[in-house]
């Protein structure tokens, strides 16, 4: 996994995100907002997976499932860029 | 330091396109319990998915009918339309509550007689009656709703034999400013055939013409065609007697008003826009008080209602299968109850609800049944929280038509528990099995070996 959040993407505490580059937001749940951050200090998918295993009461087989869908959401919306394969 | 409860990550756009002229509220409270009985209980002992009925609904229901009804015309009868619902013990309900039995078949009529319901308080709607159901109709002394004119042949044949005149009324079907205009059943108004039919009863002096009887349509969201309906049929009554001499003991209104389910389609929610009884006892009272009829005359007033009568007392509750992303990046959520069993969400947007707390976060979902068929869809797009696999949904309004247009397909149908007014669970029909279909079936001598 080589999912980059795009630049300047604003995210609030609240859930609320904004890219400035198409000018859409976006609402988040706390469990998305954790993978936001992670995936913008540049951690990978199993730093992801454990922060929401260490957080939350989650196998780590569903979390891994959870995020990677979550992941293709954020493709889709164009809030990240993927690099290599 | 404990965990925090999980919710799978969630991301979605915020349009901000034109606001809807409505809004609409979003509920918000999870179904934990059905009558006071928590779901997870219920699956525990019964199985997913499981068909509900709750007698306190049922009679709740039933009373606000009767009582829109009889505040407004002074003779009303119920008939306990079957093949709405034909579970024995919801049919020995509405018998305890007081109403007749409507039947469409001699299965049906069977089961009334089982379920002691007296003959004579049987009416035999349908266009297929064999000619046994015929002769055990006539010698109970029900009331033989007549549907075309080979079956008023018949009935002249058979009254000729047995040496009983039995008691019949006709099935007219007319225009009452609804489209579909229905004119398969019984003999239409405006051409002529009703009266055709209503000479050929009388004057074979065989039969003895008690009543008149029509059913306009299904989830007619007009009341005013009711009244239309009760209108003409009130103005052939009196034509009847002003011709014959004849004083008809009552009018039959059928069935056809709308539950509180959400037709597909509909811009607005069912419970919101669809008549109630209210609605529908004032069209029919009004036009029959301003008929002609004196206070003496006026018939008893017959009402076939069945799904407006059960919808609400029937939920389905099944277990989520697994959650997928379509190519079109919506969600889509796999239940274990298909349209095999949920046969209605071919037409209502049924309400669906999870049976465990859940955030305020949701997401517009797909919900498809365990089918290998792409028509298995029981919601085309629904909004809802974070399901995960194992979690149950409840489904609502679901006691008209399931439990007996419901088909054994792929899977086998379900268990069916009625919760009684007193909050017992009983279970009223088991859940099929193998062997219930091994049962059924003769693997021939050539192929056993």
């Amino acid at each position: 996994m080589n999912d980059k959040l795009i630049k300047d993407i604003a995210i609030s505490e609240s859930g609320l995100i904004f890219n400035p580059v198409t000018g859409e937001s976006y609402s988040v749940n706390p469990q998305g907002i954790g993978i936001l951050n992670k995936l913008r200090e540049g951690s990978s998918l199993s730093e992801i997976k454990e922060l929401l295993v260490s957080e939350y009461e989650v196998e780590p087989e569903t979390a891994e499932r959870d995020t990677l869908d979550f992941l293709n959401l954020l493709r889709q919306f164009k809030l990240t860029t993927t690099h290599g394969s | 330091m404990s965990k925090k409860s999980y919710e799978r990550p969630l991301i979605r756009k915020l349009e901000t396109g034109m606001p809807g002229k409505f809004g609409l509220r979003n509920d918000l409270t999870p179904a934990t319990h059905i009558d006071n009985i928590p779901v997870a209980e219920l699956v525990e002992n019964f199985g997913s998915p499981l068909f509900v009925i709750s007698e306190q609904t049922i009679v709740q229901t039933f009373n606000k009918a009767k009582r829109a009804f009889t505040t407004r015309y002074p003779r009303v009868q119920f008939a306990w339309s079957y093949k709405t619902n034909y579970m024995d013990a919801v049919c020995r309900i509405f018998h305890r509550e007081g109403s007749w039995a409507e039947v469409v078949s001699g299965f049906e009529y069977e089961k009334a007689l089982r379920n002691g319901v007296d003959g004579k308080k049987i009416i035999f709607n349908g266009p297929e009656k064999s000619r046994e159901d015929l002769t055990k109709a006539i010698r109970n002394d029900s009331l033989i709703h007549i549907d075309h004119l080979d079956e008023l042949y018949e009935l002249v044949e058979l009254s000729g034999e047995l040496g009983i005149k039995p008691r019949v009324a006709i099935r007219v079907n007319m225009d009452t400013g609804i489209y579909p205009q229905w004119d398969r059943f019984g003999f239409n108004l405006e051409n002529g055939q009703a009266w055709d039919a209503i000479n050929k009863i009388v004057h074979s002096g065989k039969m003895e013409l008690t009543g008149l009887h029509c059913h306009i349509g299904t989830f007619i969201l007009s009341a005013g065609a009711y009244g239309i309906a009760a209108s003409k049929l009130a103005l052939l009554a009196i034509d009847i007697r002003n011709k014959f001499n004849i004083n008809l003991k009552y009018l039959d209104l059928g069935g056809g008003f709308a539950s509180r389910n959400t037709l597909k389609g509909s811009y607005l929610p069912g419970p919101d826009i669809n008549p109630g009884f209210e609605d529908y006892a004032e069209a029919i009272s009004s036009s029959l008080h301003n008929s002609g009829f004196s206070t003496e005359e006026l018939p008893l007033l017959i009402l076939e209602t069945g799904r407006a009568l059960i919808d609400e007392a029937g939920y389905m509750i099944s277990t989520v299968i697994g959650n997928k992303r379509l190519a079109s990046g919506s969600r889509s959520t796999i239940i274990d109850a298909g349209v095999n069993l949920l046969f209605t969400s071919f037409w209502y947007d049924h309400k669906v609800m999870p049976a465990q707390p859940f955030s305020l976060y949701r997401e517009e979902t797909l919900i498809c049944g365990p089918l290998c068929m792409n028509i298995d869809i029981i919601r085309n797009s629904v909004s809802l929280p974070m399901l995960k696999k194992g979690d149950r949904l409840v489904i609502f309004n679901t006691g008209a038509y399931n439990m007996t247009q419901w088909m054994q397909f792929i899977t086998m149908r379900p268990a069916i528990v009625l919760i009684s007014s007193e909050g017992t669970v009983n279970l009223i029909r088991r859940k099929e099995d193998n062997d219930t279909l091994a049962n059924q079936e003769v693997v021939p001598a050539y192929l056993s070996k």
